[in-house]
């Protein structure tokens, strides 16, 4: 069974990369907020943005407002 | 450019998802056929089940899974790090690269181009290139991770990034092969760099690690995503969905041996292998207990929502293949279950009840916000498919559950001189009315991907792709 000389120092390795990376991560303050970053993904709006026409529209009636002002 | 995401990478994964996941459920469903009638494709040496059967194997898995896979991780790391991909040039290099390699792949196999490797039957050259499109993806992946403009980076991103550098190494240490071309003969053609037991351990380290983390770990970063966001609740916990991520990455190396059990393998190789699997079900269900309890409080969305009934019956079969898995892994079990049908429904309990359905409910999340719609086309569609689908899955595999029993009880029963009870023949004639079932049921399944075709088109077809959809300006560290 030779080959387990090349597959178990592959899983430790693995296992010593993933303790660095698990470090890195906790010096990093990765979970120093154990709550937030599972409501900030829901606050992230990704509905399509509604009748961008519409949304023109209102920026047109701003700027003729500020044009308005513009001339007094 | 840069204040916009790039969804075009990401809707032009989730289309051929939907496309590959008919292509390949549909040879699936040929094959389960040949089953019953063995000379359904007239004897033809390309249809023949040998054939057929890593093309099926590797279009659901790479073609389907991968795609979905592709769509959603694009999805997620930019709209969790709020920063656009890395390139734009490098997401289509990615993509036109992992059509062609599914396109050699529909070609090599029915014409018998295969090293034989169950998962990497794909030849040296394919290979190769496999390689460096998974180079390309990983640099943008974790170059988009790189230039995030969050402090934090989402627990669906590790799952995701766990997986992209797994399945770098196992493709790679598996793959080691000789072409034949090196003493000039065929350019098609390799020989594993392993022989014998150290070959089949090679195999099912690369095979079943490919199970944990292509078709767990990173559909659990599509989980922890989509489940969320579809309730419209924060996951349950997410200090033990972190947990989850450490304990998985811990463990799951050494479950590979369990697939060789009984074997020319050592004993203490094939022990640890069963231990290993063991330990699993701990970090498994406690990701799937974490999944369905983000529900709480809010249970009578199921009743409404099919998309979530889609995600949270994929977590449930999730759990069952978790415990299952673990439970066939344990000596005396498989001695029961090794070789028989048992295995085969065990396999299609995690990749039609969790891999598929996991991704189902996630294209229904994302196909109208990539077209710019409220909501898919038909609501009372997506209802219709969950229901085939889950159907489906049911009789599948509860007629390979009642199968592989039967087979395996049948092949160890002996009379009282000690000669076997029956003949293999009579375990295979016992056979037909459970293949039968499991026809009907994956029929029923890959039904349901036709009506969800339709679904898409239609809502496709009334929308329009969406390619300014805004990174929000202000950081919400």
């Amino acid at each position: 069974m030779d080959i387990l000389y090349l597959l178990i120092p592959i899983s430790l390795v693995l296992v010593a990369a993933i303790a660095l990376v698990f470090l890195w991560a906790v010096k990093s303050g990765q979970f120093e907020d154990m709550e937030g970053p599972a409501h900030r993904i829901l606050m992230d709006d990704d509905l399509p943005r509604q009748a961008p026409a519409a949304e023109e529209e209102v920026n047109r009636t701003n700027l003729s407002i500020d044009m308005d002002q513009a001339d007094k | 450019m840069e204040a916009t995401y790039n969804y075009k990478v990401v809707r032009q994964f989730a289309i051929m998802t939907v496309v590959w996941g008919i292509v390949g459920m549909l040879v699936g469903v040929i094959l389960s056929a040949q089953l019953i009638w063995p000379d359904l494709t007239q004897g033809l040496q390309w249809l023949s089940y040998g054939r057929l059967r890593p093309l099926h194997t590797n279009a659901v898995i790479f073609a389907f899974g991968g795609s979905a896979l592709f769509a959603t991780s694009l999805f997620i790391v930019q709209r969790t790090c709020q920063t656009r991909l890395l390139s734009d040039g490098l997401a289509a290099f990615v993509f036109w690269g992992w059509q062609l390699v599914i396109l050699l792949a529909a070609l090599s196999f029915p014409f018998g181009i295969t090293t034989g490797k169950e998962y990497a039957e794909l030849e040296w050259p394919i290979d190769l290139l496999i390689t460096v499109i998974w180079v390309a993806y990983a640099v943008l992946f974790f170059g988009t991770i790189m230039k995030r403009k969050t402090q934090h980076i989402y627990v669906a991103n590790w799952f995701f990034g766990a997986y992209i550098v797994t399945i770098a190494i196992l493709h790679i240490v598996n793959s080691a092969e000789l072409p034949i071309a090196l003493a000039g003969g065929s350019v098609l053609k390799s020989y594993s760099a392993y022989a014998g037991v150290q070959d089949a351990m090679v195999q099912w380290w690369y095979g079943h690690n490919a199970v944990g983390f292509f078709l767990t770990t990173a559909f659990l970063g599509m989980m922890y995503y989509f489940v969320p966001k579809q309730a419209g609740r924060p996951i349950f916990s997410y200090r033990l969905s972190v947990v989850h991520f450490w304990a998985l990455n811990f463990i799951y190396m050494w479950a590979g041996p369990h697939h060789l059990l009984y074997t020319a393998l050592p004993d203490w190789a094939q022990s640890l292998g069963m231990v290993f699997s063991l330990m699993l079900i701990a970090p498994s269900w406690g990701g799937m207990m974490n999944g369905i309890m983000t529900l709480s409080g809010a249970w009578h969305k199921l009743r409404t929502d099919p998309i979530l009934k889609f995600l949270i019956t994929a977590l449930s079969f999730y759990g069952m293949s978790t415990f299952e898995g673990p439970m066939m892994s344990v000596k005396t079990v498989n001695a029961l279950s090794h070789y028989t049908e048992w295995t085969i429904g065990h396999v299609h309990s995690g990749a039609l009840g969790w891999v598929a359905m996991i991704s189902i409910g996630s294209l229904y999340y994302l196909i109208p916000r990539l077209f710019g719609r409220e909501e898919m086309f038909s609501v009372k569609l997506i209802n219709t498919h969950f229901w085939m689908s889950t159907i489906g899955v049911v009789l599948y595999i509860a007629a390979l559950w009642i199968a592989g029993v039967a087979q395996g009880l049948m092949w160890r029963a002996t009379n009282a001189d000690g000669t076997l009870t029956y003949s293999f023949a009579q375990s295979v004639a016992a056979m037909y009315p459970f293949y039968t079932i499991r026809l009907v049921g994956g029929g029923l399944f890959f039904a349901g991907m036709l009506l969800m075709a339709y679904n898409v088109w239609k809502t496709v077809s009334a929308g329009k792709a969406v390619n300014d959809a805004r990174i929000p300006e202000a950081v919400q560290a």
